[in-house]
């Protein structure tokens, strides 16, 4: 009886994901980043409008260690990093996995430009060369990373610029549909400055409050990592969970508490910048692969 | 009524009173953004294939269908015959309407046919088949990484990837609903 020919054929694969998740941790090691573990079921996680937690007797599987990294940081810890399964519902496809790895990580004193600055640090420390193909394409690491905002990208690819695609609701459709398949060609592209409708858990900009510190990186068209300059004002913060959690109630989502303890300790939460990029999706590129199935051991309907 | 978390490859839907199957399948989401459901969707009486994409809290009407259990008999100029293992009726599929399952097809096999009203418009098969491997490029000494594969054609003409150690003339047994090689066969 010969073995599960499925599991045999990605060896080579798994062979160099483990490598890159080693020189993933040395990387954040030597630069005196802490290695931290929170847990994956949590009482309810940061309310998104777009982001379905899968439920876990009475708790919620996290959909990103956001909430307890930042506990983390408020508590004092000034740099920290964290590599571990994440789960969000109903969210399969070439490039998702319901189930999925995300590295995240944390700096305080630091902003969204200087985790861009690490972020290409990290990239070029992990293919040790100048640049790699990816799909017949040549991704060139060389240089800086171009970094484009949302408002130019949507005027360079999108049929509608940016307000209009705000006001009509046709934000993400556009992005999805007619932005992203350009970003990242020939090198990484940081996506920057977000509508202030859209900074999620991002600080605005201190002189231009209708954008907000948060970045995107795209590599070959594929949405790579989300980063911001950290929220820190507690009653804002608490202002974005109630609309954000009304939106998902509206929708018919189940309720999440309030996340109470982490909103009353942001109030010590120092300046911090933090970014959660995907883990499977870094190891495609990486890797040649054109779907996230093949780059881990079990998908789902492989169980 | 379908939802749009039902919708992958192989989903069957009613549009304008027909039915159709999602012939292609793709999720698309931005980390923080709503969800696109991109299809191919193909109408199962005309063949016609267009793109549509759905977003989240759309929902469909499935497909009318029913299912009834016949024998394939053989292939001629009109298509591929089958008949009803209850009423000995027989039904005529075209090789559109079967896509790759036509080369999954076995003298005598025994499958499901999808009806739409008197009319044969698909077809279910066994989850497995086994098929003899016609062309195959021979194994290369020294090439012993365990996950190698290469390109082999079975007696139906359909082409896959196996592992190196798989021999022309080998029996393999093939899943149907991914095309992807499972394992070799005893005989």
């Amino acid at each position: 009886m010969e073995g599960n020919w499925a599991l045999t054929k990605k060896r080579a694969r798994l062979e160099q994901r483990a490598r890159i998740v080693q020189m993933i941790r040395a990387f954040f090691i030597g630069r005196e980043y802490l290695e931290v573990e929170t847990p994956q079921r949590l009482p309810g996680n940061a309310p998104e409008a777009h982001i379905d937690a899968i439920t876990s007797d009475n708790s919620f599987l996290h959909t990103s260690p956001e909430l307890c990294m930042k506990r983390l940081l408020a508590a004092g810890y000034g740099k920290l990093f964290q590599i571990c399964h994440c789960w969000r519902d109903g969210e399969r496809g070439k490039r998702h996995l319901p189930e999925f790895t995300i590295l995240e990580w944390y700096a305080a004193d630091c902003d969204y430009r200087r985790l861009m600055d690490e972020c290409e640090i990290l990239l070029r420390t992990l293919v040790a060369q100048e640049h790699f193909t990816y799909q017949g394409e040549t991704i060139d690491l060389s240089g800086p990373f171009e970094r484009l905002t949302v408002a130019e990208a949507f005027e360079q690819y999108a049929t509608l610029g940016l307000a209009e695609a705000l006001e009509t609701a046709r934000f993400d459709e556009l992005l999805t549909l007619e932005v992203e398949p350009h970003l990242g060609r020939r090198r990484p592209t940081f996506l920057i400055e977000y509508p202030s409708e859209l900074a999620a858990l991002a600080r605005c900009h201190p002189e231009r409050p209708h954008v907000a510190e948060r970045f995107e990186l795209y590599i070959a068209g594929l949405e790579l990592a989300n980063a911001f300059s950290e929220l820190t004002d507690p009653t804002e913060q608490r202002r974005r969970f109630d609309a954000d959690e009304a939106e998902r109630r509206a929708a018919g989502k189940p309720p999440y508490p309030v996340p109470e303890k982490f909103l009353t300790e942001l109030a010590t939460m120092p300046e911090a910048a933090g970014i959660a990029l995907g883990l499977d999706r870094l190891v495609m590129l990486l890797t040649d692969a054109t779907i996230i199935d093949e780059v881990v051991a079990f998908s789902p309907e492989l169980l | 009524m379908l939802s749009t978390s039902d919708l992958r490859k192989g989903t069957k839907l009613m549009i304008d009173g027909e039915p159709h199957v999602i012939a292609q399948f793709d999720f698309s989401k931005p980390g923080k953004g709503q969800a696109l459901y991109k299809c191919k969707l193909r109408n199962m009486i005309t063949g016609a294939l267009f793109d549509r994409t759905y977003r989240s809290g759309e929902s469909f009407e499935p497909a009318a269908l029913h299912e009834s259990d016949m024998q394939y008999l053989y292939q001629d100029e009109s298509g591929y015959v089958f008949m009803d293992q209850k009423s000995y009726e027989q039904t005529t599929l075209a090789a559109e309407a079967l896509g790759d399952q036509k080369y999954f097809l076995v003298d005598n096999m025994e499958v499901k046919i999808l009806m739409f009203g008197e009319r044969g418009i698909g077809i279910t098969l066994p989850n497995f088949v086994n098929l003899r491997v016609s062309q195959s490029d021979p194994w290369v000494k020294g090439d012993t990484a365990a996950g190698n594969n290469k390109p082999a054609t079975v007696e139906s003409g359909y082409t896959l990837q196996v592992p190196s150690f798989v021999e022309q003339g080998s029996l393999i047994q093939i899943d149907t609903r991914t095309g992807e090689y499972v394992t070799r066969v005893k005989e």
